[in-house]
């Protein structure tokens, strides 16, 4: 695979790492009792710790801290011991306390990697530096008045998990692959709901550019980035600025950026005389977090089958390729009801593949026409599996099978009811097709003729008539056969 | 270490406080007086000492995650210098 990007004097590589945000699914924020509950009304979820009112104190929410384990044990990461919440000093409307209580020097989780799998079965490894937990700051409203910013505490204090690559990442693809990863662990181990449009998944990125071989460049972080499309849209336009400015003899300021969804530009954000100093130290209302190995051990009997896992077992029990079960294992949604749908019959387990495609092509298609989720199908796993099972079966021709789908989708009945219904079934009877093919050349005798002088693609135009007059009912295969054993014995 | 004029100005900054002239020069004196003083802890030898992060080697207390219904809203803002719409309103900041 080719990841360098043309330049006019020579060849550039991304050099890409993200800093994934994260919100814990939990009922209450990190330090304080208040509700995390999305999209209530302004400052209605704001205890006296969030609002940072003198004297009171953070407790910390230990099943926060269960959720940040889990994640770094699907992370494949080390879990330690011991960690430590320090002061993230710096003044904005929204951060009530002038300081943000996160995780510096000791951070819960350390040392991971996820693996991301590309469509030609190749896969790659990203490494994680390390996830520590820290709370999210209130909102800030710039657009509801003219002259004035609006403040809404309500998400101060929920707890997130920032989730840091290694600058592993080479190409916005990989990019998108591996947030898209990282969401799915996080989804199947249910420490995140993973929703980026209500912000529970937000990335920064940091991106430099290099001369392949060369040291790594300066790099610039776009920051607060809510979709894949932004992410990659914003690493495009990032690396080429980068590039423009280093071929006409210039050098990369390092910056912190922000995304203008609208124009698809960066821009900086600060400028470098008010650089942050964060001026970072261990809070004293806190003290250090220690988890002991057993609380570990049971954190991690309690994990779930992750995808990559259930990816390597459908590769083994259903003889799938990697890239194929990757694709089924992305979303647990999926997973689930492939598996349920597989399960509903046992002669489909040597159909996987077939099921599969019906899944994430026909099926899908028809989620995303009529803005469904695969949870809220109309379709119900084991009707798709005996769809699949009539098709296997030659009862039904995959043809007919498309319109059979659409009638399941839009009036929920199943296949069986349907094709039985409406006479959809396959004529697999050697002597009825015989006989309407016979009709077929006693019709078209001219044609005949020319098929025979050598238009070979005639054939084509026969089978046609013949599933005319069928209906469409006709098995395919034997159609075929029967056709070209009486024309050929016509000549 | 010695505070001078710049980075007194720079912690001033920092912190959001506007200094005179006259409040630089006694704050430069006032933490270097300090920072001296804090400065004999070097004359100890702290080799082999584990950093104390902890006297009472009591252990880090956690709540369960429940969240308590506080509908907070008009007692939070109670204390706010200008509110609009449930919201803090404070003077326009776009980056």
């Amino acid at each position: 695979m080719n990841n360098l990007i043309k330049g006019e004097k020579h060849d550039w590589e991304m050099v890409i790492g993200l800093e994934i945000h994260a919100q814990v699914k939990s009922n209450s924020k990190l330090f304080s009792s208040s509700s995390t509950k999305f999209g209530s009304s302004p400052n209605s979820q704001v205890s006296l710790v969030d609002a940072a009112m003198p004297g009171m104190l953070p407790v910390i929410n230990k099943y926060c801290v269960e959720q940040a384990v889990r994640t770094g044990v699907g992370l494949n990461a080390k879990i330690n011991n011991y960690s430590v919440f320090d002061r993230k000093n710096y003044f904005y409307a929204d951060l009530p306390q002038g300081y943000q209580i996160s995780q510096y020097k000791y951070p819960v989780v350390g040392e991971g990697k996820v693996t991301i799998d590309f469509k030609d079965g190749t896969s790659k490894d990203i490494r994680i530096v390390r996830l520590h937990l820290e709370q999210d700051a209130g909102k800030s409203l710039h657009d509801q008045n003219p002259s004035k910013t609006y403040v809404d505490l309500n998400r101060s204090g929920v707890a997130l998990m920032e989730i840091v690559s290694e600058p592993d990442i080479r190409t916005p693809d990989e990019a998108g692959m591996y947030i898209s990863k990282i969401r799915s662990i996080l989804m199947y181990l249910d420490t995140c709901d993973g929703n980026m449009q209500e912000g529970s998944l937000r990335a920064d990125v940091n991106i430099s550019v290099r001369k392949p071989g060369d040291e790594y460049g300066t790099r610039c972080e776009i920051k607060n980035l809510n979709s894949i499309k932004f992410i990659k849209q914003a690493i495009n336009y990032e690396a080429k600025r980068q590039i423009e400015i280093l071929e006409s003899g210039g050098s990369i300021e390092q910056n912190t950026m922000l995304f203008n969804t609208s124009t698809g530009k960066t821009r900086p954000m600060r400028n470098k005389e008010e650089a942050h100093d964060y001026r970072y130290f261990p809070d004293p209302d806190l003290l250090p977090l220690e988890i002991s190995q057993e609380e570990i051990e049971e954190i991690k009997s309690s994990i779930p089958e992750l995808p990559d896992e259930l990816k390597n077992k459908f590769i083994k029990i259903y003889k799938l390729s990697n890239y194929d079960a990757s694709v089924l294992t992305a979303d647990k949604q999926t997973s689930d009801y492939f598996n349920k749908s597989i399960n509903s019959d046992p002669e489909l387990k040597n159909h996987a593949k077939i099921i599969v495609n019906w899944i994430t092509s026909e099926l899908f298609s028809l989620l995303n026409k009529n803005n469904f989720e695969l949870i809220n199908s109309p379709v119900p796993p084991e009707n798709l599996g005996q769809l699949v099972k009539l098709i296997c079966t030659n009862e039904i021709s995959g043809k007919i099978a498309k319109e059979v789908l659409e009638d399941m989708f839009s009036t929920k009945k199943s296949a069986r009811e349907i094709v039985d219904k409406k006479g959809l079934k396959q004529v697999t009877d050697q002597g009825e097709i015989e006989k309407v093919i016979d009709e077929v050349i006693a019709d078209n005798q001219k044609m005949v003729e020319q098929y025979l002088d050598g238009k070979d693609k005639l054939l084509g135009f026969f089978v046609g008539q013949a599933m005319k007059l069928t209906k469409g009912k006709a098995n395919p295969k034997i159609l075929n056969d029967i056709l070209k054993e009486k024309l050929n014995k016509k000549d | 270490m010695k505070i001078d004029k710049n980075t007194i100005n720079k912690i001033a900054r920092l912190s959001r406080i506007k200094l005179d002239d006259k409040e630089s020069e006694d704050y430069i004196k006032d933490l270097n007086s300090i920072l001296d003083w804090v400065e004999q802890l070097n004359e100890v030898n702290t080799e082999n000492v584990e950093p104390l992060s902890n006297i009472s080697s009591s252990i880090l207390p956690k709540r369960e995650d429940v969240s308590k219904d506080t509908n907070s809203s008009e007692e939070i803002l109670e204390n706010a210098p200008d509110k609009l719409e449930g919201f803090f309103a404070v003077p326009k900041v776009v980056e």
